[in-house]
């Protein structure tokens, strides 16, 4: 892949600089081929593929979680715009927050602890305190439309509301980089459109760069302003699609023929992708 | 829950076991009368109730002394296995080289170890204590070690990517996950520290030391005082019972908000 082009007047700045990463696991399965990604700052990216196409062990290596067994994964440093601001807010340096979030498959809540403690985990676990910490959560549950529901159990939610909770608590340290693994796989159609139209509202409110796993191509074209297809055994990139439709996009979009043009285009790339595996 | 599902739950909980205990206690009562069966061969409820009233003196002393051996044993046990169970958390090595002998612990029966316990140990009292904890230590052990190391893979995951310390993650994370086996444990340690004080009074019994229930139940099999056996063995009984509901109490206080175990799935 060539150097990022600028797209605006002045240069973009690349989020995450992912150069020829491979991961072999122990065991000697090749779980991903070397990848080469670059990922601007403000993106939100899709990464599409069947199961077993590496795409969660892609985003476990942006994470930090697993390491590349090859290759060199650079993420940039903290928008120090919004360093400046949480800086301030909180007296504590921002450089203990980490700048990446993630937000897992389920939603990964302590069950013994209240939404509103839930969200709060990261800022505890950084040392800010309560005083600064509660007002912070107050407004990100305002955002994700859940100030009501601050001192329930996340038993007493549902699987959408619950996941609403965990994006909440990755958005709590003002991350740049939003890491989403299938969030919202284990709902409802309905539900997901729903969350699907909210993330992109709080994508372009915060300024966040997503880098989101999924295996919906309808998710994937819904949200994202690039899509990376990739394909199993061994994982790997097989083709990129930029999504060309302008934001905010609401439910409509889904109507649109750019919309099923997309859908049909990533569906052949799919197709043939696994095809070449039979 | 609406009134109806309460007094229903409670005639099922209650009523039920309670009918049936008097069911068998009124057999009881009916066949030992009907059959004129002697008392030293197995005396009637009634004499064993009559009993227990008569050698209160005797009988509630003992059952005081009792309590308060497994009471502390059940504390030192429960101490000494959270302790333990930190350590083998934090050092993996050391798990795997203790846990064996953890292990053999558990699979010495107490009865062989309570003599020599006895004669180590100049304290009659603190030697009973030292068995009836050894007979209660493991299940904390082994109960509190599983429940820390049951940690939601994603939510550890979550509190490294946190960079969160060791001690933030065991207070935090191991802890609260821990709480629903270790109180599991707590349950059936209770139970193994009213058995263990029970044998080390038997064994420590004709020292001549101890005026505790099982030292009761040895008097009194002596003196074919049988009504009075039965009368230590059922506060024997009675103080199970009370220990496991106590238990189970606190089981309920401490997780009945979040825990499924403890969730009523049919409300």
């Amino acid at each position: 892949m060539d150097q990022v082009q600028p797209t605006s007047s002045h240069p973009t700045r690349l989020a995450v600089d992912i150069d020829s990463a491979s991961k072999i696991y122990t065991d000697g399965t090749q779980a991903l081929l070397p990848v080469d990604l670059q990922i601007k700052k403000g993106e939100f990216v899709s990464l599409l593929g069947p199961a077993g196409c590496g795409k969660s062990t892609l985003l476990k290596m942006i994470a930090g979680l697993t390491k590349p067994s090859s290759g060199n994964i650079r993420i940039e440093q903290r928008d120090s715009e919004k360093s400046e601001k949480l800086h301030v807010n909180s007296g504590v340096s921002s450089s203990t927050l980490p700048r990446l979030s993630f937000v897992f498959q389920s939603p990964t809540l302590m069950p013994w602890a209240n939404v509103r403690a839930n969200v709060r985990l990261p800022l505890d676990l950084a040392g800010i305190p309560k005083g600064v910490s509660n007002a912070r959560v107050n407004d990100i549950l305002a955002k994700v439309g859940l100030s009501d529901f601050a001192d329930s159990l996340p038993r007493k939610l549902s699987g959408g509301m619950q996941m609403r909770v965990s994006i909440a608590r990755g958005l709590i340290t003002q991350p740049d980089i939003l890491l989403m693994d299938e969030p919202f796989g284990a709902l409802d159609e309905i539900t997901r459109h729903k969350l699907d139209a909210d993330l992109l509202a709080l994508w372009k409110k915060e300024n966040l760069t997503v880098i989101f796993v999924t295996h919906s191509i309808h998710e994937a074209v819904f949200l994202s302003s690039r899509v990376i297809m990739m394909a199993s055994r061994p994982g790997r990139i097989t083709n990129e699609f930029m999504i060309e439709a302008g934001y905010p996009r609401s439910q409509d979009f889904m109507l649109t023929s750019q919309f099923m043009e997309y859908a049909r285009q990533l569906q052949e790339s799919l197709q043939n992708a696994s095809h070449t595996n039979l | 829950m609406n009134d109806r599902s309460v007094s229903k739950e409670i005639v099922e909980k209650l009523l039920i076991p309670i009918l049936l205990g008097l069911a068998i206690v009124a057999s009881w009562q009916g066949i030992v009368y009907y059959l004129d069966i002697a008392p030293y061969l197995l005396p009637s409820p009634t004499l064993i109730g009559f009993t227990l009233i008569k050698d209160w003196s005797l009988l509630g002393s003992a059952l005081w002394v009792t309590t308060q051996i497994t009471v502390l044993s059940f504390l030192l046990a429960v101490t000494l296995g959270v302790l333990i169970s930190f350590v083998f958390i934090q050092s993996p090595i050391l798990e795997r080289a203790l846990f064996p002998y953890a292990v053999l612990l558990q699979v010495t029966p107490i009865v062989a170890v309570a003599p020599l316990i006895i004669i180590w140990v100049k304290d009659t009292n603190l030697s009973l204590i030292l068995c009836a904890s050894l007979a209660a230590l493991f299940p904390i052990i082994s109960n509190t070690t599983t429940g820390l190391k049951s940690v939601d893979p994603d939510l550890m995951s979550f509190f490294k990517l946190q960079k969160a310390t060791r001690l933030q993650v065991l207070i935090r994370l191991r802890i609260p996950s821990a709480l629903p086996y270790f109180f599991g444990g707590l349950r059936i340690s209770s139970g193994l520290a009213l058995i263990g004080a029970v044998v080390a009074e038997f064994v420590a019994g004709t020292g001549g030391s101890g005026s505790g229930l099982a030292y009761q139940i040895l008097q009194a099999g002596f003196q074919l005082n049988i009504p009075r056996m039965f009368a230590a063995l059922f506060l024997i009984s009675l103080t199970g019972i009370f220990l496991f509901m106590f238990m189970t109490w606190l089981t309920r206080i401490a997780l009945g908000e979040w825990h499924s175990s403890e969730l009523n799935l049919d409300t």
